[in-house]
């Protein structure tokens, strides 16, 4: 017999070349090369055959079978390009739509705020204190050298709760001051503590608020004197504002709980409803401090003439209205959401000194 | 605290100007808050005289003036009515700056006249609203003289902060003492020379206290002076007092005032017509008033030290003196009171009646005793020279008191305290300036404090003067650097887990918020204290309790939001809440929550309201965050009454309340004035378990099973209380060890169930950790499940 293998391979070629499509390829496969088909029908004829004729018409069958394989992998790889060429451009969307809304969380500038001071303290080697907002008259007033008629105490403006204590009526700690005392009361020096935390004054107008945010320092050894007090100041500040050109001014004050005392100003320039710290001619306070009084360190059971240190306190909205530019402090606890997103924090900017305490 | 630098210069000796005294000042502790020179834009200005005044040619309303200067005539155009020939005034030449206008002055031509200058108005000068004319100044003034002295004007006005210490530093005497010590001039005295008496007129004064009040008034002087007349105080002291901001009334008053100020001694006349016999001391009673010099009528009560005659009481002492018998323009004969009042009761007095004045400030801070019978000199010599009179003898009840403390100073204090070292004669120079009476030294001085530093009683105090002298910025400042290279964490693990919280909610969404520590009284009730933790002096009733929880304030917060359009968000705090009104009954509390709608219209998603399960989420993440196993946590039903009872939870460990969370209670929303919805939590960080301090960070070895996972759907059919929490404990329980999770991925409610009930289909997925599960392995395990959950819950298989 003879077979028409070249009849068979065009007819092939052409089927594979004209189907259309995936499921049209597979029905060509079929014909040809199915149980029924063209091909495999051929093969079937192999069984009559004998010898050398049936060798060569096996080889020429195989040839064609590779042949017709091969043309339907590579027309099924083009089928499959134009299908899919057809798919991406049916898929097409406009990704200029808006996403998904999600929601945006900030730290208050209060939170991050003393977070900073923290870092920058943690460096020098203070640790963080904590005390009550409810305090007695003790730990706020009698212990810190302000007794009963001092006339200071008209200065601080305290809120007195109904309830009282030892005859004495309960109150708001006006100052973190009283933390200084449950420190030292509590443990043995030295001591190099901050305590931040709320404070209260029967105060509301512009730049005042009932409450508001101190941050406590207090470095007692038997060495530290108002050098050390002018230089950690100085690190701090510059370290906060992240500036090494802050001019600074420590000036005589007075403090009831302090023996000097001073005030510490730093140099700003104020003009057009603004406040640019760290340049021109104006000074600004930004903190009371001093040598802890004598008459302090005696009320928490330590000897004035072996120990001693230095203390400060700062207003910590106040450092961060001028770090940050917020103009106004009630804004501080309003709670406006706009505010908050305003001038509020990512979530991962954690201050630390290693990385940089603000981007 | 004001003063002007001529005044300033009666005390000192000195030629440094405003800027360096000022400057000098601040670095002494007395804080300049402002310096205000009113002549300073007067500068160039002077005395000229219209020597020819014409009408001008081309104008009816105009003058045509020949001025003349020191430098010659000048033609000046004005159109002022009062100009006249021979009228000396203040002329302004091209050049100079008119502080009304803030413009510089340029030659003009007006009409066809020149103008070489301009002859001011009191408004153009900036003193004073009169624009009628051009100033005419009264006396003749010589032509050139500046017109600052030309106009009497009082000079550069100081203002400072007087720390409440210094009270002698409430008189200009003892800034100029303070200065005259910095080196910055010689300090001057007033003549307290005894003033010879020359009648013998005389009030007598008794002290009438009760045991043991004899501090109420130690020293009370007075001097009678006869024949005084009374009228307008002289231009200089008229302009002194107006220029630290005091109203001149009569010559009699002003000297007070005067010496309030110049000396810090609060003094009082008393017209002696108007006395009723002699005066008496005493403790107020109760219900007695006194017509104060302030317009009012004050309530006395006892505790207060007044001043009696017979008609009663006449002055409250050291505060304000009273009408009946104050000084007007028909006095003649005066009593002088010169006295120590107590700083405590004085204190006490003035602010109980709300009275403030300049007697109180001092008295209250503590004026100088030795002082009471020097001024008392010299207030007599200053009345004589105003307003003449025959002075009475000195009259002296009490006496003077001598209190100074003395101090031990080891001068190593100086170098202990202050880390710097100073020499002798700095120290004891400085010292002996501010009055100090020093004996011995060098190593060891015997102080003496003057009679006028009450605020001077410890070593300390002395290292606070000879640093201040010496100046804080002349101390060296030191590094204070760490104790150990690396050092060890500074904030504790509660402190540490407060910070993770606030930056987890934030991350979550939530804005964080700081709101006040008080709230309404009727508020704090509503939300959970039954005895609300009140202030007796609020600044505002909404202000009036601690807060026992932070909710209410997030809740106004949301009012105050939606009413500014913002209908939607997030939001937390982490602060105290207060449980009871004793120290250390606090909470560090964390509430927050969401409201309005938690997704806006989109264009593919539907818009959707805020619910429970958003916040659930949030209080289960948080809880997390602060280290709380909420694997093993249940949730209960029992949320405190605040939360809408069927659409909210508490989170629990056994017994242990975690947190509660769930939809606000409709009631609330509606008092709050909300009409958005609101879902919120709350949870106490203290009450957490502790956070891990030390060992134990070791994670262990991870588990991960190599074999195939399965997963199998089931739906039960449950009653409508069976909780799913219940259904989804019966799953696990039942096959511990292949049950790796489950989900809910439906609940279906629908007549085909009947009423009450409910299907609840879940996902569980199987997976062995030692061998693939085999379909016998899996069919029994799920055949164990199902039995569990139907006995468990009474459930059954959904077909």
């Amino acid at each position: 017999m003879t077979l028409d293998v070249g009849s068979l391979r065009d007819q092939a070629l052409a089927a594979i070349g004209d189907a259309a499509d995936l499921r049209a390829l597979d029905e060509v496969r079929i014909s040809f090369l199915g149980k029924k088909g063209a091909v495999t029908g051929l093969l079937k004829q192999l069984g009559s055959m004998d010898g050398d004729a049936r060798k060569e018409a096996g080889r020429q069958i195989n040839e064609l079978k590779d042949r017709i394989e091969l043309s339907l992998a590579e027309r099924k790889a083009a089928l499959q390009a134009a299908a899919l060429e057809a798919r991406l451009l049916a898929e097409r969307v406009d990704v200029t739509l808006p996403v998904r809304e999600e929601q945006q969380g900030r730290i208050h500038p209060v939170s991050q705020v003393t977070e900073e001071i923290i870092a920058i303290f943690a460096e020098m080697g203070f640790a963080v204190a904590e005390g009550p907002d409810i305090e007695d008259d003790f730990h706020n007033f009698e212990a810190l050298n302000l007794p009963k008629e001092h006339p200071a105490r008209q200065m601080h403006d305290t809120f007195y709760l109904e309830a009282e204590q030892n005859g004495a009526p309960l109150l708001l700690r006006t100052h973190t001051s009283p933390v200084q005392i449950r420190t030292m009361l509590a443990g043995k020096p030295p001591f190099r503590i901050i305590a931040p935390g709320r404070t209260y004054r029967v105060d509301s107008d512009m730049t005042h608020t009932p409450m508001f945010h101190q941050v406590e320092g207090l470095l007692i050894d038997r060495r530290t004197h108002m050098g050390h007090l002018k230089g950690c100041l100085i690190d701090f500040v510059r370290a906060y504002f992240e500036s090494d050109r802050i001019p600074v001014r420590f000036r005589p004050s007075y403090f009831p709980f302090t023996e000097p005392s001073a005030e510490m100003d730093i140099g700003c320039k104020r003009g057009h409803g603004e406040l640019v710290v760290g340049e021109g001619s104006d000074w600004l306070e930004i903190l009371g401090c001093g040598m802890v009084h004598p008459k302090v360190l005696r009320a928490v059971n330590l000897d004035p003439d072996e120990w001693q240190g230095f203390a400060f306190g700062m207003g910590i909205d106040r450092v961060a209205m001028l770090k940050y530019g917020i103009p106004d402090l009630r804004t501080f606890f309003e709670a406006d959401l706009r505010w908050l997103k305003h001038y509020g924090f990512m979530p991962l900017d954690v201050p630390t000194m290693a990385a940089g305490l603000s981007r | 605290m004001k003063l002007t630098l001529p005044w300033l210069k009666e005390h000192l000796d000195t030629d440094a100007d405003v800027e360096t005294i000022a400057k000098k000042l601040t670095d002494l502790g007395l804080e300049v808050e402002g310096v205000v020179d009113p002549g300073a834009a007067l500068e160039g200005f002077q005395v000229a005289e219209i020597v020819e005044a014409a009408r001008h040619p081309q104008a009816d309303r105009l003058w045509a003036l020949k001025v003349r200067s020191v430098d010659g005539i000048h033609s000046v155009v004005c159109g002022a009515p009062n100009v006249r020939q021979g009228l000396r005034g203040i002329l302004a030449r091209p050049g100079l700056v008119i502080p009304a206008s803030g413009e510089a002055l340029t030659k003009a031509t007006i009409r066809g006249v020149p103008s070489e200058g301009m002859m001011c108005s009191w408004r153009e000068l900036k003193l004073g609203d009169d624009h009628d004319g051009i100033i005419d100044l009264p006396g003749a003034p010589e032509v050139g003289t500046p017109a600052v002295a030309a106009l009497g004007i009082e000079g550069p006005v100081i203002e400072l902060k007087v720390t409440p210490d210094r009270a002698d530093c409430f008189g200009i005497n003892g800034i100029a003492r303070d200065l005259a010590a910095a080196g910055l001039g010689i300090l001057k005295q007033r003549d307290f020379a005894p003033v010879a008496p020359e009648t013998d007129a005389a009030v007598r004064t008794e002290f009438d206290f009760q045991p043991g009040n004899e501090r109420a008034c130690p020293l009370f002087v007075s001097r009678v002076i006869r024949s005084v007349k009374n009228g307008p105080s002289p231009a200089w002291l008229a302009r002194r007092l107006t220029a630290i901001g005091l109203r001149p009334i009569s010559a009699l008053v002003d000297i007070t005032n005067y010496l309030t100020f110049d000396l810090d001694r609060p003094l009082h006349v008393f017209d002696a017509n108007k006395l009723r016999g002699h005066l008496r001391l005493r403790e107020a009673v109760e219900g007695e008033t006194l017509e104060g010099l302030d317009g009012k009528v004050h309530r006395l009560a006892p505790g207060m030290t007044v001043i009696c005659d017979d008609s009663g009481v006449i002055s409250l002492a050291g505060v304000v003196g009273g009408v009946s018998t104050s000084c007007d323009e028909t006095t003649t004969d005066v009593v002088l009171e010169v006295a120590l009042f107590d700083p405590l009761r004085t204190a006490e007095t003035g602010r109980r009646l709300g009275i403030d004045s300049d007697a109180r400030a001092r008295f209250e801070r503590g004026v100088d005793p030795a002082l009471v019978l020097p001024s008392t000199e010299f207030a007599t010599r200053l009345i004589q020279q105003l307003c003449g009179g025959r002075a009475g003898p000195v009259q002296t009840t009490g006496v003077v008191p001598d209190s100074r403390p003395r101090i031990q100073f080891h001068t190593a204090q100086i170098v202990r305290l202050a880390g710097i070292s100073l020499e002798r004669d700095e120290i004891e120079t400085g010292l002996r300036q501010l009055g100090f009476e020093i004996e011995g030294g060098p190593d060891l001085y015997d102080i003496t404090v003057p009679s006028w530093r009450h605020d001077v009683s410890t070593e300390a105090c002395i290292v606070e003067e000879v640093t201040r002298l010496h100046g804080y910025d002349q101390i060296p400042p030191v590094s204070v650097t760490k104790m150990s290279a690396v050092a060890p964490p500074v904030v504790t693990p509660e402190q540490r887990r407060r910070s993770d919280v606030r930056r987890q909610a934030a991350a979550r969404g939530l804005l964080e918020a700081v709101t006040w520590s008080f709230m309404p009284e009727g508020q704090a009730r509503r939300f959970g204290a039954e005895q609300p933790i009140l202030l007796r002096n609020p600044i505002h009733a909404d202000l009036a309790a601690m807060r026992p929880s932070i909710l209410p304030n997030l809740l106004q917060a949301v009012r105050r939001n939606v009413d500014r359009g913002l209908r939607s968000g997030g939001m937390f705090e982490l602060g105290p809440r207060f449980m009871e009104a004793a120290p250390g009954q606090q909470r560090w509390s964390c509430a927050g929550l969401r409201f309005g709608e938690l997704r806006g219209r989109h264009w593919a998603d539907p818009a959707r309201n805020v619910d429970l399960f958003d916040v659930k989420a949030d209080v289960l993440a948080l809880l997390t965050t602060a280290g709380a196993k909420i694997e093993t946590a249940q949730i209960s039903t029992d949320a405190p009454g605040w939360f809408h009872p069927g659409r909210s939870g508490r989170v629990r460990l056994g017994p242990q309340v975690l947190a509660s969370f769930g939809e606000m209670h409709p009631a609330i929303l509606a008092e709050a004035g909300i009409e958005v919805p609101v879902v919120a939590f709350e949870f106490d960080l203290d009450t957490l378990p502790k956070p891990r301090t030390k060992a134990g960070r070791n994670k262990g070895t991870l588990a991960a099973s190599p074999f195939q996972a399965v997963d199998r759907d089931f739906a039960f059919v449950v009653a409508e209380d069976v909780t799913v929490e219940a259904l989804l404990k019966a799953v696990r329980q039942a096959e511990k060890q292949l049950v790796r999770e489950v989900s809910v991925f439906d609940v279906y409610r629908g007549p085909s169930l009947g009423a009450d009930r409910k299907s609840v289909a879940i996902s569980v997925r199987l997976q062995s950790q030692d061998r693939t599960l085999d379909e016998a392995a899996i069919e029994a395990a799920s055949q164990r499940i199902v039995a569990s959950v139907v006995k468990a819950t009474g459930a059954a298989l959904r077909s």
